[in-house]
């Protein structure tokens, strides 16, 4: 089976407030319809990997390929694109444009996409939502809604453009074990039904089991 | 394409109403009162204008009293070899008259450049009331061309202007005279000519042309009376008055006159030098308080998208995590800029027209334009092309630092600080 994602000997360095290899000859792969967990203590490193792996962050030696294509030598323009196409993030934090309504923030990453006209988007969109089960929120403002219904809706948002791989930052960190199992069901549903790949950050043991493979952080390199 | 980043930048815009209300208000400030000033500054050079350029001729001709520069012994004397010295010369003495005057009118009045050109005869004379004698002047016109180029009309306080046409003696008396002399409309008043002659001429109409030099010794009757007063034949003519289509033609033109015929033209620029200074210090002080209460307002626009991008860091983290571009971003507050200039300017164009409009209808009095009743106003459109252009010069320019920096916000930077 083919990879929809892989790095090879990913080193990043901060500089700031002294020179710290964060990052240390991280060598991965992502197979398509997997369902991956990371782990590791906090603070060895795996938030900046992930934006490393989702393209916001470029400044890094290595080699990093998603869906087929080297991403070392593409534009900040060439690699927004990339995210917007191919990358769904879902964050820790429930990161919603708040005065904008729950539809709209689904919406707007599949607006600027332009793959399809907004009539089309609308109803992407209500399908997602629907999905998610926060169909009934579709027209409140992005902040009057609870926080496990905006994770719910952040991840709706990230499906709206179909993308090969979602990728989150302890999704379930915020939110009740009744909720987190939830979200942990969605998105095994997604990578199962909807062929898509998962590589999702977790303090949660329970969570991690669950998952086809666990890797294994430590101090920046890759233990298992 | 740009649909959904005006979008968003609408919804920006709204969620914040108080800003956006405030940041359009320093725009609309600005540019009311450019144009109220520049209205108003220029409306008042205008009047001024009006005032002395008007009623100005733009070239007057009148006999040359001036010494001959090439004195008789010149012509006898080779000027290389030898010197010659005369001192204490005096012009010739000469007419008042213009010689030939007449051709010379109708020469200038066939001539494209200009508009129009009125002889006129000038006499001294002793007005003469019970004990009580004045030494005046007394102009004769063509009074229909002197209505059709110098606004004479607007000067005419009493009577009708035309009454010169009327009755040969009827005469249009200064208000100083009329003051003086307890004169008014109807009245008689003998005057007296320097030969000692004693005419009496019938009061149609007082003038009052602002400038008391002029109202208390002038008075003008029809070209005919004038020459009879003079004891002179009709062709008979002391200045010639020309207007021209364009004041810039004054110098040249005054020139060539000089040039053909022997006489003196005086042009306007150097009868009034000091006029145009005067007329463009008041511009440029309107455009240099105009353009700082603009500056200032972009200042505020600037502080305020300042402000916005600061309140709006995750929104732009959100927006550039899920694939929109720098570029996209810094659009999005240049549209916010622009639409605050929009707002901002055409509300200033409305307040900056009302303003105007309430000054227009101030009441000002002045003794010197007797037909001016209000504050003067200029409706220049290009006044408002000009505020509107320049407000959205300003809020483009004030928006783009801010939005240049949000397209260089690292998206990463604000979500790690979470
Ligand atoms: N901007 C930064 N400058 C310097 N050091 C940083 C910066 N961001 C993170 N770090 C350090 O890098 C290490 C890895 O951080 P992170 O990837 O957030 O860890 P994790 O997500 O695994 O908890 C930490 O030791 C953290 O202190
Ligand atoms: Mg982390």
């Amino acid at each position: 089976m083919e990879n929809i994602l892989e790095t090879k000997n990913i080193n990043k360095y901060f500089l700031d407030p002294v020179k710290f290899h964060v990052l240390k000859n991280i060598s991965m792969q992502l197979k398509h319809k997997e369902f991956v967990s990371i782990m590791g203590k906090s603070g060895c490193g795996k938030s900046t990997l992930l934006y490393i792996l989702s393209t916001m962050d470029s400044d890094y030696d290595g080699e990093l390929i998603i869906d087929g294509q080297d991403m070392s030598h593409l534009s900040r323009n060439e690699l927004a694109r990339v995210r917007n196409e191919k990358i769904g993030f879902i964050f820790q934090f429930h990161y919603l444009l708040p005065e904008f309504s729950v539809l709209k923030n689904v919406m707007l990453p599949a607006l600027k996409l332009g793959r399809y006209d907004e009539a089309t988007i609308k109803k992407k969109a209500y399908e997602k939502l629907e999905l998610l089960d926060v169909l009934d929120q579709a027209h409140k403002k992005a902040s009057r809604i609870s926080g496990g219904q905006k994770q719910r809706v952040s991840i709706a948002r990230s499906l709206i453009n179909d993308p090969k791989v979602i990728m989150g930052d302890e999704p379930t960190g915020n939110l009740d074990s009744k909720n987190a199992e939830n979200v942990f069901n969605v998105l095994r549903e997604l990578s199962h039904i909807h062929e898509m790949s998962m590589l999702i950050v977790t303090h949660d043991l329970d969570f991690a089991k669950k998952t086809d493979r666990i890797i294994e952080m430590g101090d920046g390199s890759i233990l298992s | 394409m740009f649909k959904h980043i005006i979008d968003i930048s609408k919804t920006h815009l709204l969620s914040k109403k108080k800003q956006t209300i405030i940041a359009s208000l320093g725009v609309t400030f600005g540019i009311s009162m450019f144009i109220v000033m520049m209205s108003f500054m220029t409306g008042l050079n205008q009047l001024l204008d009006g005032l002395v350029l008007n009623r100005t001729p733009h070239i007057q001709i009148y006999n040359k009293t001036e010494a001959s520069e090439t004195q008789p012994v010149d012509r006898f004397l080779d000027a290389s070899d030898q010197l010659s010295h005369t001192h204490s010369i005096r012009p010739k003495r000469r007419l008042l008259r213009i010689h030939n005057a007449l051709p010379i009118i109708s020469e200038l009045r066939a001539n494209e450049k200009v508009k129009g050109a009125t002889p006129q005869a000038t006499s001294k004379v002793f007005y003469l009331a019970g004990s009580n004698n004045l030494n005046g002047i007394i102009n004769g016109i063509e009074v229909q061309e002197e209505v059709r180029l110098f606004n004479f009309k607007d000067y005419i306080v009493e009577g009708d202007v035309n009454c010169l046409l009327k009755k040969k003696n009827n005469t249009l008396i200064g208000s100083g005279i009329a003051k003086k002399l307890s004169l008014s409309l109807g009245d008689k008043v003998q005057v007296m000519n320097t030969e000692g002659t004693i005419f009496t001429l019938e009061i149609g109409g007082i003038f009052q042309s602002g400038l008391a030099d002029v109202d208390d010794v002038q008075s003008y009757v029809s070209l005919k009376m004038a020459q009879q007063l003079l004891g002179a034949g009709t062709n008979y003519i002391s200045r010639i008055h020309v207007k021209l289509h364009d004041i810039e033609d004054a110098v040249p033109v005054s020139e060539l006159i000089e040039n053909l015929y022997d006489v003196k033209a005086l042009d306007i620029n150097t009868a009034n030098a000091q006029f145009d200074t005067g007329s463009d210090i008041r511009t440029l002080i309107s455009y240099a308080v105009s353009i700082t209460l603009l500056i200032v307002a972009a200042f505020g626009i600037y502080n305020i998208l300042n402000m916005f991008i600061y309140e709006k860091m995750n929104d732009i983290a959100i927006l550039k995590a899920t694939g929109f571009t720098g570029q996209d971003v810094m659009y999005i507050f240049i549209f916010q800029a622009l639409m605050i200039g929009l707002i901002g300017g055409i509300l200033g164009l409305g307040v900056g027209y009302g303003i105007s409009a309430i000054i227009d209808n101030v009441p000002f009095n002045t003794e010197a334009l007797p037909t001016i009743k209000t504050y003067p106003i200029n409706y220049d459109p290009y006044f408002y092309i000009g505020g509107i252009s320049f407000a959205l010069i300003t809020t483009f320019l004030a928006g783009y630092l801010p939005a240049k920096k949000a397209q260089n916000i690292d998206p990463v930077e604000i979500i790690r600080g979470q």
